[in-house]
């Protein structure tokens, strides 16, 4: 058997599992964090035997009883589409990381295999492609529970991806003219250079505004603090998962923290070098440490960046108030927006500039 | 209420957000036994010194008890929730004793006067403790045997 085709399998087992492994420790740095963040200890009761791990079972504490619940519908819920909802947000925010490259290529028996499950020459189309189809599926929780409160809060999210949607895919838009390639392997490659010999010219250093635009989205897509309008408690209950319960709930939860995830990823692969270690390029690593020790290292550098991001999501939520949905709409379409466009039209005029000075246009 | 360009831009003041909640959270991952939080089972609070707590009622060194049953407490009571049925003591010369001594917590208001009352230190509130739930309106009520044992209490208790 073809040994692309083992890794293949390999890789599309491993790295949806991991993405869902990190699940866990991310709400365990949710609870924790914010009760540090809030002078209170958080959640450290839960044990086996003397372990407690720093409160790190809770999560574990939590999926039993999720799993154990009584998968309970409302009399009035659409029978079909109440349970097909939660598959719909958590299935693309999986479906998202299969392009992220998580280290260098490498090379095994003779083949060349990329270390993300697929690599696609227009990656970044796929990404945003498939990130958008939970907006549907939070949609139709909101309308198939049968809830005035849940179709509000699905209503709101639809508003709102869409409004978002429009300014992350422009606010990427000068990245991808810099890099000049929709393959995420070839834009974290792209990143391993230096300007002036010092500094790593990641993508945020040529796209700063840029950067803090798509930032900007990612929260609002991510349906995380301050945006997280569609589940606004203090108005909708529980906004469009208000009926949702057991392992139907944790689906919601589930895919809440698989976007967090996907969105770090995304942001670290196209403003701060992907899986680049810094001044240190793929060839240079795998020259001193050899093949194994390099992909370790790349896949540290990787994991480290993403992490550092879902503990941006995790802090802003637990610093900043939540946007009125006037504030929202008007952040997204007057300012955003436009800044975003305005972004794509100097970078362009920039790289013309530059072409035209190097005699390449 | 007017915001100068820097605040409109919201950015700046967002970073100096995060920073206050990023000093808080490394103060208290640092120095976690500062925190106000106090982990209740395991760390109790200490009780003050005059706090008002359970009644008591003090022996004598033979076992018997200092109240002579002269119903000040009874009289000073404001919620009337103290009965007492007096007896002579032995052969008549030994002095008066309570028979019975009930005190109704569920009528009990905790405001001290009948230790202010009582003239021999027979009756006191320095247990300590949170009088206990209970689940029938009789078990509230505390007899002779009930107010001279208690529990030991857990949380320290504040020097005098």
């Amino acid at each position: 058997m073809n040994i692309e085709y083992i890794a293949g399998i390999i890789k599309a087992v491993t790295i949806p599992v991991m993405a869902l492994n990190s699940i866990p420790l991310l709400v365990w740095m949710e609870r924790r964090g914010s009760a540090f963040i809030q002078n209170r200890h958080g959640p450290n009761r839960a044990n086996i035997g003397p372990i407690t791990l720093f409160g790190l079972l809770h999560p574990f504490a939590d999926a039993i009883k999720c799993v154990f619940k009584e998968p309970f519908r409302p009399t009035k819920a659409h029978p079909i589409f109440y349970p097909l909802a939660p598959a719909l947000v958590v299935v693309p925010a999986l479906l998202t990381l299969a392009v992220v490259p998580l280290a260098d290529h490498i090379f095994l028996m003779g083949a060349e295999i990329p270390m993300s499950v697929a690599e696609l020459e227009y990656g970044i189309v796929y990404m945003f492609a498939v990130s958008s189809i939970s907006v549907l599926g939070i949609t139709l929780a909101g309308w198939a529970s049968n809830n005035k409160f849940s179709l509000m809060g699905g209503l709101r999210s639809t508003a709102q991806m869409i409004s978002y949607e429009l300014s992350l895919g422009l606010s990427i838009f000068g990245a991808l003219l810099v890099y000049g390639s929709l393959n995420p392997n070839e834009i974290a490659r792209l990143q391993g250079e230096t300007f002036f010999g010092v500094i790593p010219a990641w993508g945020v250093l040529m796209q700063p505004l840029g950067f803090l635009l798509f930032l900007i989205a990612a929260f609002a897509e991510a349906n995380r603090n301050p945006f997280d309008l569609p589940e606004g408690e203090s108005e909708l209950v529980a906004g469009y998962h208000t009926e949702y319960g057991g392992m139907k709930f944790s689906m919601f939860m589930m895919g809440e923290y698989v976007a967090m995830v996907t969105l770090s990823a995304l942001t670290v692969t196209l403003f701060f070098g992907g899986w680049q270690v810094p001044w240190v390029t793929t060839e240079a690593l795998q020259a001193t440490v050899g093949q194994p020790l390099r992909v370790l290292c790349q896949f540290l550098a990787f994991a480290g960046k993403t992490l550092f991001f879902c503990w941006l999501f995790i802090w802003v939520r637990w610093t900043l108030p939540r946007f009125r949905y006037d504030q929202l709409m008007r952040l997204g379409w007057k300012v955003i927006l436009p800044l975003s466009i305005v972004n794509v039209f100097v970078t362009a005029l920039v790289l013309l500039g530059l072409g035209w000075m190097k005699g390449t246009l | 209420m007017s915001m100068d360009f820097k605040e409109q831009v919201y950015v700046v003041e967002i970073v100096k957000g995060l920073m206050i909640t990023i000093r808080n959270l490394l103060r208290n991952m640092m120095n976690m036994r500062g925190m106000p939080t106090i982990s209740y089972p395991e760390i109790m609070k200490a009780v003050a010194h005059r706090y008002r707590g359970r009644h008591r009622l003090t022996q004598k060194e033979d076992g018997m008890l200092k109240c002579t049953a002269c119903m000040l407490c009874a009289t000073a009571c404001p919620a009337k929730c103290i009965q007492i049925e007096a007896k002579e003591g032995a052969d008549g010369e030994a002095e008066k004793y309570p028979s019975l001594y009930n005190i109704d917590m569920l009528e009990c208001v905790y405001c001290g006067l009948c230790v202010e009352a009582c003239p021999c230190d027979a009756i006191r509130m320095d247990t300590g403790i949170h009088p206990p739930p209970a689940d029938s309106r009789e078990k509230f009520i505390y007899r002779i045997e009930d107010l001279t044992t208690y529990p030991e209490i857990k949380n320290p208790r504040d020097p005098v």
